[in-house]
């Protein structure tokens, strides 16, 4: 093979490479970005139908209700202006609690309820979810935990 | 007062680095033998004082001196001594103080290791570590001083975040930074190489074992946090995605490149540019990454505003030191012309095509991480990208690469034939087929064809890695060091993957509400909650429960999960029970009550998920053998002249 021609098998390999890196980058990216809607935005009609997005704000003090020895539970996320149900079944992560901050990943019933599949929970007491503080106005303290 | 003694040693510290950056550079560049020593001796009077800082931390802490705000916002006079000191590195300030005594420490073992370089190289090599240590010295006085007082004084502390308060937490950092800052001995390396402007097989020969070594400390310290989060934060997750884990993954990501592209350099002389590309890119990516984690940028680049003295100095820094390497780069890598040539199948070209797979792994990672970040700086929305996006970018590129790695072990430099081993690697693959389809349906029950893969592919490298040294042993060839390690860690990568198979394939989780006698099932195993009591712990008290596990009427074990409120506030804490096996973990995590007596419990079957972790302490094991071969050892006694391959350069 000459030089000349090697060069451009590297560069077409390399071409394509990035290509398919495009690609698969393209693809994953579509169905896996997550978009965070406060209740504000999700009662103005700004969630597109249909899709899961993650909510979040703070949980109205006296909302929690669960139906006594069952996993579902049914609390009411507020920014301060609106407020949407929520109801989950399943375990609620050592950090939830009334008053404070909560992000939940699911989607809108027809009914205005939120289904959560998931409660995340992965800040520590004093932290408070970015898109929360934000949504509530509030300044964000530095995260000190890994 | 000891706290002021901290304060001022880091002042004095951070003279003597720059004592260390301008003789060692301005030295070398000048042919000053004595400017030179001087930039020596400054590395040893850096380490000193930090260690004074680091003790003068670590001691204000044990002494509970809460009139140190950093103190007292990270402990408690009820914390155990053991984590009162693990404290000093549990947050953002004393953190950056680990980072200096690391690379303090790494400083040291350069100098004191690389005696017969030739002491202009050598010089610069110092310099630039110098110039590292300057940045982080500067940042920690200007802008995160841990020893800044508090007044009036606390008479009680915060408290350390009860997540940190666990034994693998508290040696998760150091080891996580040793590997980090290693990077920075290739990095200098690498910049030294570039203001020479010659490049040759030496200099690989020099960076391979720092890399490996450093490389090592980095795997340990990734399984370490995988570890932890599984028993304590992840309710039984161990890889998350989360931007803080991307952010030592990507480090490790390019360090895996480098070590095998650094062979690619020694050996034959080719890559070097790349080569050189991907050390500065490793420290890098490992700077970006402390900062990442520890800055508040993650939680939102807003939290900058809240600090901008912190958020600008990062900037600039990581600009210099990104950006001047890159300048240099951009200088001197044309003139490092390659000239040998290698066939398709030699190893040179397996160890492009696992190049350009872990390097597209890491772009794609990169991606999804910073993403959202500059979304948000934009104002263009909130967005998160979920771990199913990072997923496929990360398996799409693995999977091919596990695939090549079975053949390209066996390969030789320049030009190999694969015809003798033909036999033998389909056999390996046939075998591997036949045991994955079996036990996939033996033991699991079903074949799922991603299973199957993973299945195939782990049996494949892990068959094919075996090979070298029982064919080596049989014919009675010697077992260096470099190809034992080789095989070792590579091993090592057979066994994560059948781990990360098994437990994505057949794990299952269930959350259910139980009364004290009741049961649930899963996986065949019932999990009975028995009992349910108060118990107390150093500064806890806690909620213990009794889950007896049993298979077919026979026990198994008893799990004892328990749900911690600390003495100092804030929220509970979940521990959890584990029943480890060689086949699968059983796990049992007591959620609250519910009322009704009834309380709800996450239960868990995970199988295999001890091999992610055991495979990567045997890829960290075939990192320190290979580091460890001799040949390292009598290169570094008997070359003093650098210049055997330097007639390669153009």
């Amino acid at each position: 093979m000459t030089p000349r021609r090697k060069r451009l098998i590297a560069v077409i390999a390399i071409v394509a490479g990035v290509g398919a890196a495009a690609a698969l980058a393209t693809l994953a990216f579509e169905e896996n970005l997550l978009y965070f809607y406060s209740p504000t935005q999700i009662l103005a009609g700004e969630v597109p139908q249909g899709r899961t997005f993650r909510i979040g704000g703070l949980v109205t003090t006296g909302s929690v209700k669960r139906s006594s020895g069952s996993l579902e539970v049914g609390f009411i996320v507020t920014d301060n202006q609106e407020s949407v149900p929520v109801r989950y079944t399943g375990l609620l992560p050592d950090l939830f609690k009334e008053g404070k901050g909560v992000i939940a990943h699911g989607h809108l019933t027809e009914s205005g309820e939120f289904l959560a599949d998931e409660v995340l929970a992965k800040h520590d007491e004093n932290y408070m979810p970015p898109e929360v503080a934000e949504s509530l106005h509030m300044p964000t303290p530095a995260r000190t935990t890994e | 007062m000891i706290p002021e003694i901290g304060h001022f040693a880091l002042i004095l510290a951070l003279l003597f680095a720059i004592a260390q950056a301008f003789f060692g550079l301005a030295g070398a560049a000048r042919g000053q033998a004595a400017w030179m020593r001087a930039s020596r001796s400054a590395v040893a009077g850096q380490s000193v004082f930090i260690a004074i800082a680091f003790g003068a931390l670590a001691w204000s802490f044990i002494d509970k001196d809460f009139s140190v705000l950093y103190v007292a916002t990270n402990s408690n006079s009820q914390l155990p001594i053991f984590y009162r000191i693990a404290a000093v590195w549990g947050a953002h300030e004393g953190s950056l103080l680990l980072w200096g005594l690391v690379l303090a420490g790494w400083s040291l073992a350069v100098t004191g290791l690389s005696t017969s370089l030739q002491p202009a190289f050598r010089s610069r090599v110092i310099g630039i570590l110098g110039l590292i240590s300057i940045g982080f010295l500067l940042f920690m006085l200007t802008t995160s001083n841990p020893f800044e007082r508090l007044v009036p004084a606390a008479f009680e502390g915060r408290d350390l975040n009860p997540l940190l308060q666990d034994f693998a937490l508290t040696i998760h950092p150091p080891i996580l930074y040793a590997g980090y800052v290693g990077f920075s001995v290739a990095f200098a390396f690498a910049c030294a190489t570039l203001i020479e402007g010659r490049l040759d097989s030496a200099w690989a020969r020099w960076t391979r074992p720092w890399t490996l070594a450093a490389w090592l400390f980095l795997s340990i310290g990734i399984a370490l946090g995988s570890w932890w989060a599984y028993y304590e934060l992840g309710w039984g997750g161990w890889w998350f995605w989360d931007p803080v884990e991307n952010a030592s993954f990507m480090p490790w990501l390019a360090g895996t490149a480098l070590i095998h592209s650094l062979a690619v350099t020694e050996k034959r002389g080719l890559f070097k540019s790349w080569t050189i590309l991907l050390a500065v890119s490793a420290f890098s990516l490992s700077l970006l990454g402390t900062f990442l984690v520890r800055s508040g940028v993650l939680v939102s680049v807003h939290a900058f505003a809240t600090d901008p003295a912190r958020g600008l100095f990062i900037l600039v820094f990581l600009s210099i030191v990104i950006g001047g390497a890159l300048l240099l780069y951009a200088w001197r890598a044309p003139g490092m012309k390659s000239a040998a040539g290698f066939e398709l199948a030699a190893r040179e070209s397996f160890i492009l095509f696992n190049n350009a797979f872990l390097v597209a792994a890491l772009a794609l990672i990169l991606l999804g991480t910073l993403y959202p970040l500059f979304m948000d700086a934009l104002e263009l929305g909130k967005i998160s990208v979920g771990p199913p996006y990072f997923n496929m970018v990360f398996m799409v590129p693995m999977l091919p690469l596990l695939l090549m790695l079975g053949i390209g072990m066996h390969t030789t430099w320049k030009r190999s034939r694969l015809q003798p081993l033909r036999n033998r690697l389909l056999g390996i693959a046939a075998v591997a087929l036949v045991i994955a389809l079996v036990a996939g349906a033996a033991v699991y029950g079903e074949i799922r064809p991603m299973a199957t893969i993973g299945f195939v592919l782990a049996l494949w490298v892990m068959g094919s890695s075996l090979m070298i040294p029982l064919a080596r042993l049989r014919a009675g060839q010697a077992l260096p060091g470099a190809v034992l390690g080789m095989a070792v860690a590579h091993f090592g990568v057979g066994v994560v993957t059948l781990g990360i198979t098994g437990v994505q394939s057949f794990k299952i989780e269930q959350d259910v509400a139980l009364a004290v006698g009741d049961a649930a099932t899963i996986a065949g195993y019932d999990f009975r909650l028995t009992a349910l009591r108060d118990v107390p712990g150093p500064n806890f008290v806690a909620v213990e429960a009794d889950v007896l596990v049993s298979r077919d009427g026979e026990t198994i074990t008893t799990l004892h999960p328990q749900k911690r409120l600390y003495n100092s506030g804030g929220n509970p804490l979940t521990e959890a029970g584990i029943e480890v096996g060689a086949a699968r973990d059983l796990f049992a995590a007591l959620g609250e009550d519910l009322g009704g007596g009834r309380w709800s419990l996450r239960l868990q079957y995970k199988p295999l998920i001890r091999y992610i972790w055991l495979g990567a302490l045997l890829i960290a094991l075939g990192g320190g053998l290979a580091g460890l071969d001799r040949r390292y050892r009598r290169a570094a006694k008997a070359e003093p002249a650098l210049d055997t391959a330097s007639a390669e350069v153009t």
